[in-house]
């Protein structure tokens, strides 16, 4: 049951989220780039303002896939290396948190471009 | 044809198709709130296992990742975008998406400045300024901590 309200919670937030970028792409001139670069940012500031945390904890997945909770695990890492080590955590923490999530884009991409071939973009 | 840079404008406009509807807005928030519900899935099923806060979301973000480039690699993912908009773009697995697209279109340049300039034209940005804000931030954080 616990499992069912968790989904659902996911589910709204994230779609909420991803509603917005759409509204974005709709009515503003805003490319795709852009709408990605301002997510990540905005994920930023609200992480380290701490109202992201909120979120994260009541919908779960549905507020950190969304590149929103990238930038609130950019925002959370510095935190907590310049805890633990003062300003230069500052430069390590946010790459740290997230090299995850970057290393398996990497290598996926590679691995996928040495077994698949480009499709047709009809 | 002579056409003045306006006339061509609301050519184009006629003739590019409107995506300008409440539609896409709720097309996009059922595909992207069910990528969320497939991470959270993960996630419940990661911390089951007794896996830490922390590894899970990075195990989470490696899974979508990963199951976003094997989708991309299939041209699935692309054919999902058209319907879904921003609910394929806004998740992390748009983000691989946007790494493995390019990997595979410039993998005819080479491995070199072919797959391994492109994957970064749209990740690239978004890792460059989303650090960037992250060490705006910890400067800030550390004055205020350090100051009082």
């Amino acid at each position: 049951m616990e499992l069912l309200t968790d989904c659902i919670k996911a589910f709204v937030v994230g779609g909420l989220l991803c509603a917005i970028g759409q509204i974005l792409i709709d009515y503003t001139k805003l490319t795709p780039a852009r709408i990605l670069v301002s997510f990540v940012v905005s994920g930023v500031i609200l992480g380290g303002i701490g109202l992201y945390e909120p979120l994260v904890k009541f919908a779960g997945a549905g507020a950190t896939v969304p590149l929103t909770g990238f930038g609130y695990s950019l925002a959370n890492g510095v935190r907590e290396a310049v805890d633990n080590e003062g300003l230069i955590g500052a430069l390590t923490g946010g790459l740290c948190a997230s090299s995850g999530g970057i290393t398996a884009a990497m290598l996926l991409a590679v691995l996928v471009a040495l077994l698949f071939h480009s499709h047709d973009k009809s | 044809m002579n056409l003045s840079p306006t006339q061509y404008d609301t050519l184009v406009k006629r003739a590019s198709p409107k995506s300008k509807s409440p539609k896409t807005i709720i097309q996009a928030f059922l595909i992207g709130g069910a990528i969320c519900t497939v991470g959270q899935l993960l996630r419940t099923w990661f911390l089951s296992l007794d896996i830490s806060q922390t590894h899970t979301a990075t195990l989470v973000a490696a899974s979508l990742v990963a199951l976003s480039a094997l989708l991309t690699g299939l041209g699935i993912y692309d054919n999902i975008a058209k319907y879904a908009g921003a609910g394929t773009l806004v998740p992390i697995t748009g983000f691989a998406n946007a790494v493995v697209s390019p990997a595979l279109e410039f993998k005819s340049e080479g491995f070199i400045l072919g797959v391994g300039a492109k994957i970064f034209i749209i990740a690239g940005p978004v890792i460059a300024y989303g650090t960037i804000a992250s060490v705006i931030y910890g400067v800030i954080y550390w004055l205020f901590t350090a100051a009082f």
